[in-house]
């Protein structure tokens, strides 16, 4: 069988784990489609020596992790969930590069039993590449249930490979999967894979294109597997081709391929009537069985009125959990744990005789920088699990497949709802979920659209500062302040639609899985990686700007009135004033973007007035006009520094994160401005 | 079985309506992404739900993809008898 490399160890950073004397090292890389329960298989191999990060260049997420069995140290990488492998998209691309390139010692592929014509599909392109391949037969229960009965003998031999039936949800089937890597790796277990046939009118060309490429393609290429390429008019090797060969050769090959451009789907066609010979062999099938649980459930759930109520009731009930969990141990962090911690500094700092900035530094900049990111923690947590858990049992998919007529009018994915929503608890993990959209531009558009969603940190402002300027009519004032900010995001996502797009109309082509009982495994891992991942990467960021504006709000003179902050403050008066705002409420919008709560806080440093008194001398001081002013812009103003270096690290620029950010203080100084000019009262 | 010119587009069947995949219209990268999802020439497809707006469901190979009408109406299929 293949022979093993030695691991290159300095290729794969995130490996860092030596093999133990004795041990032997193989490297896996676990491929699969969508919705097979391949995050399961790699979870239950891998628990929690998973490293999370980015495929090299790219903001595809990559996951690897190591399993030791026996005698084995296996390396085991989680290839991109792909339906094939051609260049059309970024995962696929990544998932054929890796095994063409990197040359694992086995490929390990799993298909869903349920949906096994469809999953094989990938099979059938994955034996064309150089690395022996296991499959495991993923999600058996759900296929039984289905009533479909298959042969795993006759599957295997007709494959011509291993095949190992499992339920990893159940941790069914996992040791087996192990054995046969193993086994497969070291040539005890036979492999003599079959390949889909390619169509009798094809076969001349594609032996003609062996012919005039042979000796020409260079390692690690196959040369099989680029004839194939070619012939399906994959872009990416009909370019790398065009580099092998010299004019002449792809003068021939080009003439070759002439009048073939279709070919695509006779190849793509060839291989599912393979499939579906397999099947017919393996697979009994169900005669009209009772109807599935999947059809059952989505009768409602799928239903143009009853899903759009299920989906409020859905979304409903996670709001429900999240705030009802989450808030409490939220304000627990903060009143007891962030509070304490702060007075221990303090007083420990006091005492040791530190410097009034240092103390300052400590605790309002660090420890409050620490408590903003510890403050999120929770709400993210519930947040994150719910939504692992509905994700899990496939009800996501449905929820989108409901919002996406109304989505698709703002240019934006089905999907794009459910990170926006998301967004009306915090924004940070609205931008972070945005990452369940595959399509790019719907991505980046629902990402740019989300600060428009008022989080929960705006709604205590609007809470704070509405009764001050309206008195009774307090509650009427912040639901339309509420309802403006989503006629803006629906406006504005419009607008970008028919700007940027020019309305062209977003491609959907999603699958529903089948439902299926959860994995709580899977899902508390999930939930785990994405924390520490917003902890690690937005956490650093948050701390090191609460470090900064702290310090501009001490420094030169050691109080907030006389500060830089204070200063910029006046520079943007007369800004301001148009708007009605003098520099304090100025300075008070611009510590918002710290954190939205700040407003009220420093609008009681710098009016020199506690909470409690703050809301007499505001009313006293600003008129209702400048007032309703202030409140539209702190709604539309730059968000919080915590989404902001969220939208960097999935924006993955810097250049669009400052774009982002002119965008809406020049949106808000606008409405600010507007709104006073116009305002009748 | 009527000639080629029975051939409709998917976004004009009724739920619950079987129809035999002919033939895909539109650009390479569309044809391949639908390929590789079971919607093949020769594949047999039943439309699950047609909403008068907003994308259809399909059931093809025993799996349940929702199509954009966009996309729906470039997949022309045959009854099936």
């Amino acid at each position: 069988m293949n022979s093993h490399q030695p691991l290159r160890v300095e290729e794969v950073p995130e490996i860092m784990v030596k093999p133990r004397a004795g041990e032997k090292v193989l490297r896996v890389a676990l491929a699969g489609q969508p919705n097979v329960g391949k995050s399961t298989v790699f979870n239950m191999l891998t628990g929690l020596s998973q490293h999370v990060g980015n495929w090299p260049g790219k903001t595809v997420e990559k996951k690897s992790g190591r399993c030791r069995y026996g005698n084995y140290l296996m390396h085991i990488v989680d290839l991109p969930g792909t339906y094939s492998l051609t260049a059309n998209s970024i995962e696929e691309r990544i998932a054929r590069d890796y095994i063409v390139k990197e040359r694992p010692d086995v490929v390990v592929a799993i298909v869903n039993a349920a949906t096994l014509e469809r999953s094989l599909y990938l099979v059938a392109e994955l034996l064309l590449l150089p690395s022996p391949v296991v499959l495991g037969l993923n999600m058996m229960d759900v296929a039984e249930q289905q009533g479909y009965r298959i042969d795993v003998q006759i599957l295997q031999a007709k494959l011509g490979i291993p095949v190992v039936p499992m339920v990893a949800s159940k941790n069914q089937g996992v040791k087996e999967l192990l054995e046969a890597v193993i086994g497969l790796a070291e040539g005890i277990v036979p492999y003599n894979p079959r390949q889909p046939e390619i169509k009798e009118a094809h076969k001349p060309i594609l032996e003609k294109l062996r012919e005039l490429m042979n000796g020409l393609i260079p390692e690690p290429y196959p040369l099989d597997w680029v004839a194939i390429k070619l012939l399906e008019g994959d872009s990416e090797v009909t370019e790398l081709v065009k580099g092998w060969v010299d004019k002449d050769k792809w003068g021939e090959i080009s003439a070759l391929l002439k009048g073939h451009e279709d070919a695509i789907l006779d190849i793509a066609g060839g291989r599912y009537e393979w499939i579906r010979k397999l099947v017919k062999a393996a697979v009994e099938e169900p005669r009209m069985g009772p109807v599935s649980l999947t059809e059952r459930l989505d009768r409602v759930a799928t239903h143009p009125f009853w899903g759009l109520v299920v989906m409020a009731l859905v979304l409903g009930a996670i709001f429900w959990l999240t705030y009802t969990i989450g808030s409490p141990i939220q304000s627990w962090l903060e009143e007891s744990v962030i509070a304490s911690l702060a007075n221990l500094a303090s007083s420990w700092l006091s005492f040791l005789g530190a410097p009034a900035w240092l103390n300052g530094l400590v605790v309002d900049g660090i420890i409050g920088g620490i408590g903003t990111v510890l403050s999120f923690f929770p709400i993210l947590t519930v947040f994150f699990a719910v939504f692992g858990l509905l994700e899990d049992v496939g009800y996501l998919a449905r929820a989108a497949y409901v919002m996406d007529r109304f989505m698709h009018w703002m240019g934006l994915h089905g999907k794009s709802f459910l990170p926006l929503f998301l967004g009306f608890g915090c924004n940070v993990p609205a931008v972070l979920g945005s990452r369940i959209i595959e399509e790019k531009r719907a991505r980046l558009l629902t990402i740019f659209l989300t600060p428009f969603i008022p989080c929960s940190a705006r709604m205590a402002v609007l809470v704070f500062l509405t009764p001050v300027f309206f008195g009774e009519r307090a509650f009427l004032v912040s639901w339309g302040l509420i309802l403006l900010n989503l006629a803006i995001l629906a406006l504005v996502g419009k607008a970008m639609n028919s700007l940027l797009f020019k309305g062209e109309r977003l491609p959907f082509i999603m699958e529903l899985p089948l439902y299926h009982y959860p994995n709580f495994r899977t899902i508390g891992l999930e939930v785990w990686h994405r924390v520490a991942s917003f902890l690690r990467k937005a956490g650093t960021v948050i701390l090191a700007v609460s470090v900064v504006v702290w310090a501009l709000s001490y420094w030169p003179t050691g109080s907030i009135e006389g500060s830089f902050l204070a200063k910029l403050g006046v520079i943007l008066e007369p800004l301001g004033r148009l708007a009605g705002l003098d520099s304090r409420m100025v300075v008070a919008l611009l510590t918002s973007f710290v954190a939205k709560e700040n407003a009220v806080a420093t609008l009681g440093v710098l009016y020199g007035a506690g909470e409690e008194a703050l809301a007499s001398v505001l009313g006293k001081a600003v008129p209702p006009k400048a007032g309703f002013a202030f409140l539209v812009m702190e709604m539309l103003f730059i968000p919080c520094v915590a989404t902001v270096s969220a939208m960097r690290q999935e924006l993955g620029s810097w250049r669009w994160t400052f774009l982002v950010i002119g965008f809406y203080l020049a949106l808000s100084f606008a409405a600010g401005i507007l709104v006073y000019h116009v305002f009748p009262f | 079985m009527e000639a080629a010119n029975s051939l409709k587009p998917l976004v004009d069947l009724k739920a619950g309506e079987k129809a035999i995949v002919k033939e895909l219209s539109g650009g390479k990268g569309f044809v391949a992404r639908v390929a590789s999802l079971g919607l093949v020439p020769g594949a047999e497809v039943e439309v699950i739900r047609n909403p008068q707006h907003g994308p259809i469901i399909i059931r093809i190979k025993g799996s349940y993809l929702a199509l954009g009408r966009g996309e729906a109406a470039k997949v022309l299929v045959e009854d099936s008898a």
